[in-house]
């Protein structure tokens, strides 16, 4: 492991340690106040998301959309585009990938497409805000959260049109042939090949922004924008590749929910991953290392909420209460560690307008 | 007649936009950046209800939508104000915590299986004149006190803004926070102040939803509305007025593809439910702006 990755994980490391402690202290909490015993429900809590190979793979499962939607965000925050439209890029990387495998017939390699497809759909739907800002400064929190309900609109459009299943008896598409379904990891579970593109991706992006010269632009664009156009960087140019780079990451982990999960388009397809990526980008400190851990625990609190609704009957929807509980948490203790991110929110809010 | 249930109606939909936003458009005028309007909101919505539930009274129920929205505030606050931690993070957590916790809360009060809660309606208030309007009477014929008070409040903060000594320390927070200190005033508790009115103003606009718009609370009832409140305090270039140009924008054309569904119109409902946003958009795009966010917008607060 080089010397940047090193430094990255151990700056994690103190964060995801406390936010552990600090679920395990909230769940307990939360069952208390419910009239719950605190140990059921800490107990069903671990053994529901890593106590088992099952309850693990379906941890790890979890982990793959918000572990790319939170890399998309946090590559964002870091270049100063306050990019909030996570959620609508991942849905219309979802439509892309179904009208790919369900349109053209079932042919090998069919998957590479499926997935291209949604990493292409996700920065096309990105770009759209980022053309906005650049040509007409209009500012990316607006044009991207007003682009969320309108890709939300678009698949429940799409699946009871023109992408709806031929038998034509529910809203949702036909089903992905094999051909287009991502490979399994471990048989026996629904385990697959999206959790190691993930992966790949946390360290593809880490590099990108430690490594190359394209990331040190970024990173001066975030920080401090006037710098990096009195540097001479191509600011404009770089705030494409920004929001082309972070709407990509997020059409393909749309691409790999429907090819790796559900298997079919449907209007539900998404529990809102991309607005959870903001609080999983910032949990892990907007770095690569740090957005892998948060992810992971992110998913690892939804499964084995489910678990404790099951066995310790307590409401799985707390398990994102107990999220927001610890992201506040950690980042009270750990409040130094995230400077520059007043400067990324700062530069989209007062710089973008004027940029026109 | 249909001209003016349509306004009638897109004057109701405008309404917890409204009130979000004017809230938002405050605090982000001392210069703190608000992302939890959403959170805000839905706490509001919910304990609005089992308040309304409980006492069977609707104004009962808005007055403890509006005070759980101050607590939220309260919480952003001490959070990211006295002891410093990041806005948006705190704004993101407040989101997730009351999702769930407004969820968990509901599932634990009335079951997931149960029927629909039933609220009490808020009352129409007549205002004695406005109703004689030539044109514009019918629309405010039953229209309920908390859409009025959004309207009043438009006015009010503009003057406040533009005409008041006070307004005039205010933007002075947003914009160069150390000038305003170094004067003596204090920054902090202006900026306080503030994010307690918008907890306020978020809580009603939530209370509206449960109490007004839909008469019953289901799980996430805000769908975004508090994003796009957030949307719409920069699609008002942080102007009162522009706030509600925004958000009447947004109800009408809002009204307008409920009408279009009703009138059978061969427009498939989803895309006609796409209108708001895209109108946003367009409107957005036609008329750029210079910028004029409060210049110290998100900055850190000093941890004391």
């Amino acid at each position: 492991m080089s010397s940047w990755a090193k430094r990255d994980w151990r700056r994690a490391a103190a964060p995801a340690g406390a936010a552990v402690a600090l679920a395990v202290f909230f769940t307990g909490l939360m069952a208390a106040v419910v009239g719950a015993s605190p140990l059921d429900a800490v107990g069903a809590l671990v053994s529901g998301s890593v106590g088992s190979g099952g309850s693990l793979a379906a941890t790890l499962l979890r982990t793959s959309p918000l572990l790319l939607t939170g890399l998309a965000v946090m590559l964002a925050f870091r270049s100063g585009v306050f990019n909030i439209g996570a959620e609508g890029q991942l849905l219309v990387g979802a439509l892309a990938a179904t009208a790919v495998a369900t349109r053209t017939g079932s042919w090998t390699g069919q998957a590479v497409l499926v997935l291209l497809a949604g990493a292409v759909a996700g920065a096309l739907w990105a770009g759209i805000a980022a053309l906005l800002r650049d040509r007409r400064g209009v500012n990316e929190v607006i044009t991207t959260i007003l682009l969320n309900f309108v890709a939300l609109y678009l698949v429940s459009y799409a699946v009871d049109g023109p992408l709806k299943e031929q038998s034509g008896a529910y809203p949702q598409s036909d089903p992905f042939p094999m051909t287009a379904e991502l490979w399994r990891l471990v048989p026996g579970t629904r385990l697959h090949v999206g959790l190691l593109i993930g992966v790949t991706a946390v360290f593809v992006v880490g590099a990108l922004l430690s490594r190359t010269s394209l990331g040190l632009r970024l990173r001066s664009a975030g920080l401090n924008p006037r710098a990096a156009q009195v540097a001479g960087f191509p600011v404009g140019r770089d705030l494409f590749l920004a929001f082309a780079i972070s709407g990509a990451l997020a059409g393909l982990a749309g691409a790999i929910e429907v090819a790796g999960v559900t298997g079919r388009l449907y209007e539900r397809v998404s529990p809102g991953y991309g607005y959870t990526a903001i609080a999983i980008a910032l949990l892990g400190g907007l770095r690569s290392g740090g957005v892998l851990l948060a992810a992971l625990f992110f998913a690892a609190l939804s499964t084995g909420a489910a678990a404790m609704e099951r066995t310790a009957g307590i409401s799985a929807v707390l398990a994102v209460a107990i999220q927001g509980a610890t992201l506040l948490a950690v980042a009270m203790i750990n409040r130094t560690s995230w400077t520059g991110l007043a400067a990324a929110s700062k530069a989209s809010d007062s710089e973008s307008i004027g940029v026109a | 007649m249909l001209l003016e249930s349509f306004l009638a109606a897109g004057l109701l939909l405008a309404t917890p936009i409204l009130l979000a936003a004017l809230g938002e458009l405050l605090v982000e005028r001392t210069g703190v950046l608000n992302i939890g309007v959403e959170g805000m909101m839905l706490t509001g919505a919910f304990v609005a209800a089992v308040a309304a539930e409980a006492s069977g009274s609707s104004g009962v129920g808005a007055l403890a939508g509006a005070t759980a929205g101050v607590l939220v505030g309260l919480v952003f606050a001490w959070s990211a104000l006295v002891l410093g931690t990041d806005q948006i993070i705190v704004g993101a957590a407040i989101n997730l915590l009351a999702l769930g916790g407004t969820g968990a809360a509901y599932r634990a009060m009335y079951g997931t299986t149960g029927a629909a809660l039933v609220l009490p309606t808020m009352p129409g208030v007549p205002v004695p004149g406005l109703s004689l309007l030539p044109g514009l009477g019918p629309v405010f014929a039953s229209q309920n006190g908390l859409v009025y008070l959004a309207l009043l409040l438009v006015p009010t903060l503009a003057f406040l803004f533009r005409r008041t000594g006070l307004g005039l320390r205010l933007r002075a927070m947003g914009d160069h926070p150390q000038a305003a200190a170094s004067l003596g005033y204090r920054v902090r508790s202006y900026k306080i102040g503030a994010l307690l009115c918008a907890g306020a103003l978020s809580g009603l606009a939530g209370a509206t939803l449960t109490l007004a718009a839909t008469n019953t609370f289901v799980e996430g009832v805000t769908a975004g509305r508090g994003f796009v409140a957030l949307a719409v305090v920069v699609f008002g270039r942080w102007s009162p007025w522009g706030v509600l140009a925004g958000a009447l924008l947004f109800g009408l054309v809002n009204a307008l593809q409920f009408q279009l569904q009703a009138a059978d119109f061969a427009v498939p409902h989803q895309l006609a439910l796409m209108l708001p946003y895209l109108v946003t958009l367009a409107v957005l795009v036609s008329f750029p702006g210079r910028g004029v966010a409060p210049r110290a917008l998100g900055a850190a607060e000093e941890a004391r």
